[in-house]
């Protein structure tokens, strides 16, 4: 839940305290992790390559003797597995679990009579306002900038994607790209929020103000307001574009960045092109009650399906951050530090970082370290 | 070899930081040119060094650098020309002197090449205005 009218900021502060950073802190009332306890969670694997990558973390957890047990769903709008009923479906048992895993969900290019697809309807039934995606350099495997340790948080429920489109006069399209106070406040908020709990020391703001002034004027605003409730954490703005070219030339200037819907899906996919690339990017998405954990950049990589080529390691490392999310730190660290191993000793790569082996081979390859 | 092939913004600017010699021309709306131009000049050394145009119809044309004015340098004569000088390039290219254009662009080029007299951004310590004497040097012994 979140505020619309405010008072004043130690008000908000007490108010807004059920917009937590993750699921954990409205969890107080479940069950202490226990070793002989199975945490129940929802597994979508989506289009192209997500089924073979879900395999991937099936199989390490298994070998890993990892407490979870997945609840499978499969909801896609190209292989024609798509129905209001699945969603539903897909949304109890959401609702059940709390914790989900999924892939993407690829959104067809053709107008098939509705104009959310359902990856955006997902997001917005469950009102996964945030998206979180870590960029951190892989030991081992070098790239132009090593050593990266950046945080990009994404408002992805409004924005350019709101799905409001109109051909006004034939030929002519209207699109409407909605910023609203209370969103902005709450990603601001989930973003000073995250830097604190993470003990980060800068926010950096990411907008087009200076000629969407109304708009990112809007968003631009909420974030300073919010910026003034954390003193301890220095806050800075900066424009897309040039944010787009510090990132190339120096990132190291950046901590954590927040955006509005656009800039995010962009700046996701930049920033993980900086550290190896879609197949070694973890992220998650937050509501106030729920967590999903994905890959950072979503591709559904359909020229790699059934090849056994695509790279396990984003989808295996956001399975351990879930772990990590369900107290089972020990879990966490294991699968975490056995994928990381495999990519520092640098013999069993996928294609995308430059090796030749294949999907499988990785996974076994993580999976002979797990007992070290 | 390209894996995957970018079909829209997003994976286009992961496509153009991991391996940007798989694009040769793109063409796009106004948001993701003013993003994708950027990015693209953060990879060849920043605005200092890269040329623009606004192309109109009939013709008219308008060619620009697009970095700021910096103010802490002006007349101090330690700006880098580089970026006006190859939108200069550009607009004789539009105009159809080709080999005008060709000079310069080769001259400035080499200049920059051989390191010898950079301006400060790039790493050198002469004025403006040797670096441009050196080009024009140059332009002189292509003749």
């Amino acid at each position: 839940m979140y505020i619309v009218s405010l008072g004043g900021p130690k008000w908000w502060q007490q108010a807004s305290r059920s917009v937590s950073i993750s699921a954990s802190l409205s969890r107080v009332e479940s069950p202490p992790a226990r070793a002989d306890a199975t945490f129940k969670v929802t597994m979508l694997p989506g289009d192209g390559v997500g089924p073979e990558l879900m395999t991937a973390v099936k199989d390490v957890f298994k070998a890993g003797d990892v407490p979870v047990e997945f609840d499978e769903f499969h909801l896609s709008e190209v292989q024609n597995m798509a129905s209001e009923d699945k969603l539903e479906e897909l949304l109890s048992s959401m609702k059940n679990n709390k914790v989900a895993i999924k892939g993407k969900i690829h959104t067809p290019m053709e107008f098939k009579g509705e104009l959310a697809s359902y990856e955006m309807r997902l997001r917005r039934k469950l009102d996964l306002f945030a998206n979180v995606v870590h960029v951190n350099s892989l030991p081992g495997y070098s790239t132009r900038h090593n050593n990266l340790d950046l945080v990009i948080i994404r408002e992805q429920t409004e924005g350019e994607y709101s799905s409001l489109e109109h051909e006004s006069v034939p030929g002519v399209i209207e699109c409407l790209k909605i910023i609203t106070r209370a969103k902005s406040r709450r990603i601001a908020k989930f973003a000073f929020d995250y830097a604190t709990k993470k003990g980060r020391n800068k926010v950096t703001a990411v907008h087009k103000a200076n000629i969407m002034k109304l708009g990112d004027g809007l968003f631009l605003q909420c974030c300073a307001e919010v910026a003034q409730l954390y003193p301890k954490i220095k806050y800075e703005n900066i424009i897309i574009d040039n944010c787009c070219m510090q990132l190339v030339q120096n990132p190291y200037q950046f901590d954590v960045l927040v955006m509005p819907n656009l800039y995010g899906n962009i700046i996701d996919n930049l920033a993980a092109g900086l550290v190896g690339g879609a197949g070694v990017v973890p992220g998650e998405s937050y509501s106030a009650e729920y967590a999903v954990f994905e890959t950072g950049a979503r591709h559904p990589f359909a020229q790699a399906v059934g090849r056994n080529i695509a790279n396990p390691t984003a989808m295996l490392l956001s399975a351990a951050n879930m772990l990590r999310h369900l107290n089972l730190e020990y879990h966490s660290h294991m699968v975490s530090d056995a994928v990381k191993r495999v990519i520092k000793q640098g013999k069993v790569r996928t294609g995308d970082l430059g090796g030749y082996a294949t999907s499988d081979e990785f996974t076994q390859a993580v999976i002979a370290n797990l007992a070290v | 070899e390209s894996l995957s092939t970018p079909s829209n913004t997003p994976e286009t600017t992961r496509g153009m930081v991991q391996d940007p010699t798989q694009f040769d021309v793109l063409v796009m709306p106004n948001l993701y040119g003013d993003i994708l131009s950027d990015l693209c000049a953060g990879l060849i050394g920043g605005l200092g060094v890269t040329p623009s145009g606004n192309i109109g119809a009939n013709g008219v044309a308008i060619f620009e650098s697009v970095h700021g004015t910096a103010p802490d340098i002006a007349g101090l004569d330690l700006a880098n020309p580089t970026a006006l000088l190859l939108s200069g390039v550009m607009m004789l290219r539009h105009m159809g002197l080709h080999d005008h254009a060709h000079k310069i662009q080769k001259a400035c080029f080499d200049t920059i090449r051989e390191k010898k007299v950079l301006t400060k951004d790039l790493g050198g310590n002469s004025k403006c205005s040797e670096f441009t004497a050196d080009i024009c040097r140059r332009v002189q012994d292509l003749d």
